[in-house]
């Protein structure tokens, strides 16, 4: 009970006062990323309905099975994730703890080494918007479209894939170092949330960019 | 009607069919506005005085407001709202919505001129004659940035895009001479780029058309480019070339390979040159070269120009509404 | 004023620790306000200085003073500092940062790092701010139009890109903090409607502020993009769109404008309150339409391109919500004005400003349905018309509520007073100078004359002369503050803990508060205002 009452900055009455501020702040700002990923999303949205065929066509050249992959890492990721946050809920030792968030970081770096290979093999064939796109077909401009987005927006999504491991990892030597209890493990709890939502943007990138029938 | 008050300028000109249905509203607006604020500056000023602090005044407060109050300046203010909002959108469609019979007149904005020409042939830069009591329509394209023509003895703006046209149509009323500016800030000379609309008596307006170097009609010009840029090789008039026939194309709907019908205006023409197959037909092959640089917003303006003069009449009085 | 007490309080926020570090590296939220009172001086002063530039280039039809390029970075760089690096950062960061805490009963915000950080991040785009300014400026407008501004101007877009999407973060951080702070942290009895309008007011920036802001931080990076690379969604040589552009920039700038104009709200209800010795009429009903402000607020951008060739339609749902989200405005002006009624009214100098904010603020909002008004738009849009209806808005109304709210509390921050007489004299002064400036322009803007014009034609010089008469009476009355303000934190009366005899939690501390705001934290057991009249006779 001390630990705990010592961990309780001075603006905050208790801790869970101080928690449910943590938790707060985190979905307020889960709703400002919305709104900067939801910027592209209109331009997605705008281009799909006037350039449909392009997209189609240019769709077709994203690896379907590789995003696939991505995709089952990430909500793999997102299962370790949630473990550690358990674990730390019901008091396990920090080795439990470090251990889900390592396996958690694994994931992480190996969605982001996929996409390593998915834009090297689009760079390859010269679908990287600029002077050195080239586009066999009757509707380049549309094609080059499509890419603009789907670099813009996995490309944001990465950023935020590399953060995320970044603070992972920050939290993982705090949970080291027996920081976080079952009373007190707000930073590990937000981090989560974090990475959910991470993973949720995927969620809907995947369909809108690879899954265009 | 005076526009000046104690030697101030208050409102421009009224030169065009529109500027009476603009001050109209305007003055309504201003009525309206003039209404509320005096009420609200007469009631603070009456306040402050009549409840001034003073010793032995006892204030009393408020409480907490009164529903019916509440309601009373909710609903009047909603109620002179929405007169407003139709009031201005009908103006707004009558502005945009192209009579029929209209002179066609086409505009280039390009950094920091303003080019017309007319269909008879003539062009103009920074000035554009217009006869009176023809509602004429502008069929705007920028070459660059974002311009705007705004002419405001006709009460007329819209903004002047790059990539696509836009389009507006007046009706001047009183010859004279009228200023026309750019009106969306477009770089440097943004404040140079104005010019002169003059409204000419309908017999002055022949008059000037038929003076000067003798030029060629615009769909004549569009006419002679259909043939030297090779169009005429695929598109035939007969309709047996590899391309589809222009003869009866504007105006007309025309459905593409993926069902979606659309109407084949003056955007729809210069997408399909620019941008040849963006919008594949049914039965014809995806082989278009695109013209884009080859052919300039003149060009392609007079090319249109032409496709149009092969309309079949009933879709010729077609109006457009953007 | 009232009773003044011979010394200041012992140890306070403001003398508890005198270095520079723990000014740089505080997390008190009242001294993280005043550093951003500085910064923001700092850019008011800049940007008034560029006004004062283009109003002399425009006494003269010619271009005479300035070329046509130095013209149109003046105006870029004078609406690019005033919106981001002023008016957005002013009630918020300076007056909401020192207040609400104190005002529900707090010790600090919920994450006073990160508001520290907060600052720190916008003095990082401030400087790129400056930097753009000394490396020759930007000549897009604030409003960064594409296609000019991402491929045909030559001038340091990018710098003052960047430094605007820092700068964004700032925003984002604050209201994020608000948001939690006013939701976790009310102290003991402090319901929603028990709550200071002006946190009300707050609140419902702070939402705008986390949910729009990120959207123009996108929107400027693709800008970004399209110059570097020639890649982006924008520019129609490469298959883009440049109204796309216009929709997401307007997305969050209309929103924007209730960034500015909602904390002035906020504080004219606390003002008026306390001089007229009344509880604000019709109090859920203000409360509840700031709310209803900031949700509408999101919903009416094309307003801004009824002309640009929107879908006539689209404009059609733009007009129709945009008259919508007059009427909590016009409800506002109303219940201001019937507090008054039977009130016990004082003409203090924060009192002048409030009830000169009303004014103001009711003629920026008529003329605002002139252009929410499709067929008027055509017109008047992009004229001085709209110059003169949004600066009635942001400095006839955002201006004067920062003013009034600066005076208010100054007592409160510095524990000092400053010179009444002069207060009042300034107060007339800015009114009067305002009125003069920007009421021409409205004549200006139906007669034709278009904005961002560097020469215009000869029939318009009279009113422009007046307009830049105007602004000279103006610059007079934004200095004179500056001045006696500044000279009061010496020389100033010692101020009590509530001078004004006001309500709020922050007037039942010292002035200046503590670095931990309360002694005691505060049970709260009554409504906002509560004013009484037998407190009143004493006053």
């Amino acid at each position: 009970m001390d630990e705990s009452h010592a961990i309780v900055a001075h603006q905050f009455d208790d801790a869970g006062q101080q928690r449910e501020s943590a938790l707060l702040g985190m979905w307020v700002f889960l709703a400002t990323e919305i709104m900067f990923f939801g910027g592209l999303f209109a331009g997605y949205t705008a281009y799909r309905f006037q350039y449909a065929e392009g997209f189609a066509a240019a769709s077709h050249h994203l690896d379907m099975l590789l995003g696939a992959i991505n995709t089952a890492v990430l909500l793999t990721s997102s299962l370790t994730m949630a473990l550690a946050v358990h674990s730390a809920q019901v008091g396990k030792k920090p080795a439990h703890i470090v251990g889900w968030l390592i396996l958690t970081m694994l994931f992480g770096c190996a969605f982001l080494g996929i996409k390593v290979i998915e834009y090297h093999d689009k760079f390859v064939h010269h679908l990287v918007p600029g002077a050195s796109f080239a586009w066999e077909g009757a509707l380049a401009r549309q094609a080059q479209m499509f890419y603009y987005l789907y670099f813009a927006m996995t490309g944001l999504h990465a950023i935020h894939m590399l953060a995320g491991v970044a603070v992972v990892l920050v939290i993982a030597i705090q949970a080291a170092r027996g920081r976080y209890t079952p009373q007190y493990h707000n930073p590990l709890e937000i981090t989560g949330l974090y990475w959910h939502f991470v993973d949720i943007v995927w969620i809907f990138l995947f369909p809108l960019l690879y899954l265009i029938a | 009607m005076t526009n000046h008050w104690l030697g101030f300028p208050l409102f421009p000109e009224q030169a065009s069919s529109m500027a009476g249905r603009m001050d109209a509203l305007y003055f309504f607006l201003v009525a309206v506005s003039g209404f509320f604020a005096i009420l609200i500056f007469v009631l603070i000023a009456v306040f402050i005085v009549k409840y001034r602090r003073r010793d032995g005044h006892m204030p009393v407060p408020s409480g907490h407001g009164h529903m019916w109050l509440e309601l009373v300046w909710t609903v009047v203010p909603l109620a002179l709202t929405m007169v407003m909002f139709f009031w201005g959108a009908k103006l707004f469609f009558h502005i945009y919505t192209i009579p029929p019979g209209a002179i066609d007149v086409f505009v280039v904005g390009k950094q920091w001129m303003w080019k017309f020409q007319h269909p008879e042939g003539q062009r103009e830069i920074n000035e554009l004659h217009v006869p009176v009591g023809r509602p004429v329509k502008l069929t705007m394209i920028s070459e660059d940035v974002i311009h705007d023509l705004f002419v405001p003895a006709f009460r007329v703006k819209r903004d002047v895009l790059p990539g696509r046209y836009t389009a507006m149509w007046f009706e001047a009323t009183r010859p004279g001479k009228y200023r026309l500016y750019c009106a969306q800030y477009c770089g440097t000379e943004h404040s140079l780029m104005t010019g002169w609309v003059y409204a000419m008596d309908p017999v002055d307006y022949q008059n000037w058309l038929a003076g000067g170097a003798a030029t060629e009609p615009m769909h004549v010009a569009g006419g002679k480019l259909f043939q030297q840029l090779g169009c005429a090789t695929c598109h035939k008039a007969d309709n047996t070339g590899r391309g589809p026939t222009m003869v009866g194309l504007y105006g007309s709907r025309v459905t593409l390979k993926s069902g979606e019908v659309m109407l084949a205006d003056e955007d729809y023409i210069r997408d399909c040159i620019t941008k040849p197959n963006a919008r594949p037909l049914p039965n014809y092959e995806p082989i278009m070269p695109t013209f884009k640089g080859i052919i300039s917003e003149e060009g392609l303006l007079q090319l249109i120009a032409y496709i149009k003069s092969l309309a079949v009449p009933a879709a010729q009085t077609r109006s457009e509404t953007k | 004023m009232t009773t003044s007490e011979p010394s200041l309080p012992r140890e306070n926020f403001l003398n508890c620790d005198y270095s520079i570090r723990s000014w740089l590296l505080t997390t008190d939220h009242k001294r993280i306000g005043l550093l951003f009172l500085v910064s923001i001086t700092l850019f008011f002063v800049l940007g008034s200085a560029y006004a004062g530039l283009i109003r002399t280039e425009l006494l003269t039809p010619r271009g005479d003073v300035v070329s046509p390029q130095n013209y149109n970075k003046l105006f870029t760089m004078h609406g690019l500092i005033m919106v981001f690096f002023f008016l957005i950062p002013s009630i918020p960061a300076v007056l909401g940062n020192f207040l609400i805490p104190m005002m529900i009963g707090a010790r600090d915000v919920a994450f006073p790092r990160l508001n520290l950080a907060s600052w720190y991040v916008f003095s990082i785009g401030g400087v790129f701010t400056i930097i753009t300014a000394v490396s020759g400026g930007v000549d897009t407008g604030w409003t960064f139009y594409t296609p000019y501004s991402s491929i045909y101007s030559n001038t340091s877009v990018m710098t003052m890109a960047v430094g605007v999407f820092i700068t964004g973060f700032s925003s984002i951080f604050t209201g994020l903090n608000f948001i939690v702070t006013i939701h976790k942290m009310r102290a003991q009895g402090l319901t929603w409607f028990r709550l200071p309008l002006f946190v009300w007011a707050i609140y419902a920036t702070s939402i705008i502020m986390v949910l729009g802001t990120p959207v123009i931080a996108i929107t400027l990076s693709l800008v970004g993009l399209e110059r570097l690379f020639h890649i982006g969604i924008f520019d129609p040589a490469l298959g883009g769109d440049p109204l796309l552009f216009q929709h997401l920039f307007w997305f969050y700038s209309h929103p924007a404008v209730y960034i500015m104009i909602l904390p002035s709200m906020g504080v004219v209800s606390e003002i008026i309150a306390c001089f007229s010795r009344n509880r604000i009429f019709g109090y859920k009903v203000v409360a509840f339409s700031s709310l209803a402000i900031a949700v509408v607020g999101f919903l009416v951008w094309g307003h801004h391109m009824f002309v640009s060739g929107q879908s006539a339609f689209a404009g059609l749902i733009f007009s129709f919500l945009s008259f919508l989200v007059a009427i909590p405005s016009a409800i506002k002006v109303f219940n201001w004005t019937a507090t008054l009624y039977k009130g016990s009214i004082s003409y203090d100098t924060p009192m002048l400003y409030a009830l000169g904010f009303i004014g103001l603020f009711t003629i920026g909002g008529l003329t605002g349905l002139f252009l929410a008004t499709m067929g008027m738009d055509v017109h008047v849009h992009d004229t001085y018309f709209v110059i003169a209806h949004f600066h009635y808005i942001m400095v006839g109304g955002a201006i004067m509520g920062f003013m009034g709210g600066m005076h208010f509390w100054w007592p409160k921050i510095t524990g000092r007073c400053y010179p009444e007489s002069w207060g009042k004299l300034s107060a007339l002064v800015i009114f009067i100078g305002f009125n003069l400036t920007f009421f021409p322009q409205f004549i200006l803007g139906y007669l034709g004359m278009p904005r961002r014009y560097h020469t215009y034609p000869a029939e318009f010089q009279v009113l422009n002369v007046m307009s830049s008469a105007g602004a000279s009476i103006l610059g007079v009355g934004y200095m004179l503050p500056v001045f006696y303000l500044f000279w009061s934190l010496r020389n100033g009366p010692i101020a009590s803990a509530n001078p004004w005899l006001a309500k709020g939690l922050e007037w039942l501390t010292p002035s200046p508060p503590p670095t931990d705001n309360f002694e005691q934290t505060p049970v709260v057991t009554e409504e906002a205002y509560a004013y009484r009249p037998e407190e009143t006779a004493s006053g």
